[in-house]
Formats: C-alpha cells, sequence, structure tokens
C-alpha cells in the first residue's frame, strides 16, 4: 500500500520515470520514509504499554527483594530492553541499582541492554531489514547484555567506582526501596502513551529523513558489490574494524540504519553491519563522560572494552551461522 | 512554592526547565524555579529517570518530556 503511494507519488504527481537513478531514489525516499514513521510509532506505542506496567522501580524492587537464581542477569536484560534509554538516565539508573543493593553485574547487564535494544533502533530495523534480521538484532542484544554484565560481574570492580559510589554501595539497604504501585486505569494512560510515543516520532524524525536522503542517494548511484572489495566476509578485520570505528560515533540510530542498509545491499554481511550499528547505539562517548561521574576511567575503559569485544565476537558469530 | 527540575543537562531536561517556567508565568503563579544539575542532590530524590520535576520537596513527575499542558495541571494542584 505504501509502495503503491510513492509510486503514485514519484511517477504521478512529480512525473519522474522509475527506471531513472533520481525517480528510483525519490520513490526509495518516500516508500523507506513512511514506512519507518509508521513502525516507529506503532512500536512506541507498544514499548509505553508495556513500560506503563513494568516501570523501572518496579525492575529494582524484584531484584533487590527475590532471590532469582542467576536469572536476575536474563531478567535485567529484558527489562533493559524494554525501557526507553536517554543517555542523561544512566547514571541515575546506576546509583538507583546501587543504592538499592543491586549486584554491579545485573546493574552492567542494564546498562549494555538499555540502549542497545530501543524503540528506533528496533523500528528501524524492521523497516530497513525486515523481521529476520531484527529479531537477531534483538535476541542477541539481549544475550549480549545478560553475557556481558555476568562476566563483567565476576571480576570484582567495585574498587574500580568513584568514591561516593562505594560508600553509598556501603550503605546500600534494600528494605528501604518500596515500589508503590499506582492503579491508573489503562483507558486514562491511553493518551499520555500516544503522546508519548509521538513525541518519539518528532524527536527523532528529522534524523530519519536524514538517514534515509542519504541512503537513497546512495542506493541510486552505489554500484553494487562496491563495499564487497573493502569489507567482504573474507577480511577478518572487517568486523572489529567496522565496530571500532562506531563506537566513537555518536549517531542516534535513526540516522545511521538507513546508510547500513545500502551498505548491506552493496555487498556488506549482515553480521558485519549489526555489529556496526551495536557499536554505534550501544556505546558512545558522551555516556562515557557521564559514567565517569560514578566510576574510575579504568572501570569506564573495561566496560567499554569488554563490551567492544562482545560486539566484535557476535559479528563474527553472525557472519558465520547467517 | 519551590520548583526544581532536575536534569543532568541533556536536551529533554533543557526542554522541561523552559516548559515549566513558561507555565509559572502563564498562570502567575508565585514560584522559584530551579534547575537541579547536581546528580548527587538529583539523586538525594530517589528518581532513576531523568528529566524529574520536583515541587515543594516532592517528585511530581519523573522520565518523561511533560507537556506545557502536564505542567500546568501538576502546578495547579
Amino acid at each position: 500500500m505504501i509502495q503503491q503511494f510513492a509510486d503514485w507519488l514519484v511517477c504521478g504527481v512529480f512525473g519522474m520515470s522509475a527506471e531513472t537513478h533520481l525517480g528510483s531514489a525519490v520513490n526509495f525516499f518516500f516508500y523507506d520514509s513512511i514506512k519507518i514513521i509508521i513502525l516507529l510509532f506503532l512500536i512506541s506505542i507498544a514499548m509505553g504499554v508495556v513500560n506503563a506496567y513494568f516501570p523501572i522501580d518496579r525492575l529494582r524492587h524484584y531484584l533487590t527483594t527475590r532471590n532469582l537464581y542467576g536469572f536476575q542477569y536474563l531478567f535485567a536484560s529484558l527489562f533493559g530492553a524494554i525501557t526507553p534509554f536517554c543517555s542523561c538516565s544512566s547514571i541515575p539508573l546506576f546509583i538507583g541499582f546501587v543504592k538499592g543493593g543491586i549486584p554491579l553485574g545485573v546493574t552492567f547487564v542494564f546498562l549494555i541492554t538499555s540502549p542497545l535494544v530501543n524503540e528506533v533502533a528496533v523500528a528501524m530495523f524492521l523497516g530497513s531489514f525486515g523481521l529476520r534480521a531484527t529479531v537477531i538484532y534483538v535476541t542477541s542484544g539481549i544475550l549480549l547484555g545478560t553475557l556481558g554484565g555476568f562476566v563483567l560481574g565476576r571480576f570484582r570492580l567495585e574498587r574500580y567506582l568513584s568514591p561516593w559510589v562505594r560508600q553509598l554501595q556501603a550503605q546500600s539497604d534494600t528494605k528501604s526501596e518500596v515500589w508503590a504501585k499506582t492503579h491508573t486505569p489503562f483507558a486514562e494512560r491511553i493518551p499520555v502513551i500516544v503522546r508519548d510515543a509521538w513525541g518519539v516520532v518528532r524527536g527523532v524524525a528529522v534524523y530519519v529523513l536524514i538517514g534515509i536522503g542519504i541512503g537513497a542517494a546512495m542506493h541510486g548511484y552505489v554500484p553494487e558489490g562496491f563495499f564487497e572489495r573493502y569489507m567482504a566476509t573474507e577480511n577478518w578485520f572487517a568486523v572489529p574494524l567496522a565496530v571500532i570505528c562506531a563506537v566513537p560515533m555518536y549517531a542516534n540510530a535513526a540516522g545511521i540504519v538507513p546508510v547500513i542498509q545500502v551498505f548491506v545491499a552493496k555487498g556488506i554481511p549482515l553480521g558485519t553491519a549489526i555489529a556496526f550499528m551495536m557499536g554505534v547505539v550501544g556505546l558512545s562517548l558522551p555516556e562515557a563522560t557521564m559514567l565517569k561521574k560514578v566510576m574510575t576511567w579504568r572501570l569506564v575503559g573495561i566496560f567499554f572494552g569488554a563490551v567492544t569485544l562482545f560486539i566484535v565476537l557476535s559479528g563474527y558469530l553472525f557472519n558465520i551461522i547467517l | 512554592m519551590e520548583i526544581k527540575v532536575l536534569g543532568t543537562g541533556c536536551a529533554g531536561c533543557r526542554a522541561l526547565h523552559e516548559t515549566v517556567k513558561q507555565a509559572v508565568a502563564e498562570l502567575g503563579l508565585d514560584a522559584t524555579v530551579v534547575k537541579e544539575e547536581d546528580i548527587m542532590k538529583i539523586m538525594s530524590y530517589n528518581v532513576m529517570q531523568l528529566p524529574a520535576l520536583v515541587v515543594d520537596g516532592q517528585v511530581a513527575a519523573k522520565g518523561r518530556k511533560l507537556s506545557p499542558a502536564e505542567v500546568k495541571e501538576l502546578l495547579a494542584k
């Protein structure tokens, strides 16, 4: 239906031929923009609904009061995936968890998964790569967070926290953390959820359009197999190179996915592309400077290094199995 | 009335600060609006999601970019 609309707009209204480079680029631009914006809106609503019932305070309450027999890592990761992430919230979250006596490893799980699997990344992936790639991305993001936090938790990294955070941790009190259940009827929540979802769409729409614009331009002009020469599976360094390039990039998911889609269409393996994407959204320099407030540089380095390593390894894994 | 906007300086936090200042002016409230950026002080309110709005020492909202109408409703209470 959206394709028909794009065809009609480009051929009928603009009078362009779908055969020309420009015509196909413009068609691609309209089709992808409309599709992705609709998807983003729907996914944001879905996540808003889930989040209304499982707010972050409830997760903390669960994690501090129950013995989950090792499943707390997976549990924190699932929660991280459904919680909307803002880099400005990473510190309060971190402190909130530490104060509640939640182990550092479990806190790291949340810090890894929350930015990695977010509504914008999911919508962009679904719109650009389809369901299969999205399921792989989300599942591996959740597993990567679980495993990463678990491994980091084994290393007794508490000593590398900032002194004031260690002090908080020493005074942590699980009893004081109560989660007061609020009874707001579902019908009353809907308008707020829809408005917030629209806010998400409005906030990233310009990046979506820019990203798709660049993608559309490249789509029409870059020859097939162009990138294959540089970043094919046979080059063992392609995955680490892609991830290392991605980490300092602070592009949001909205802008970067349409460009990656063209890379994949022109011959880059999907696994390398997913690893690149994880590097872009999962780790960023602003987040590092934020984390510096609660950790020593050494711990920031260990955290980033470990997550980068895990992303590289999963990139190799995707390229083998996909 | 004492209103505090808790935020570490991200776009959402700045937007909420502006919205609150505007709402106070439109409602003609006798209130002080302070932006709290010190993470230690922010944590004393026990919030995990920013930006947050604190009215007279009570956390009124957290983790959302409130619309002007929502802010007015919260302040009118």
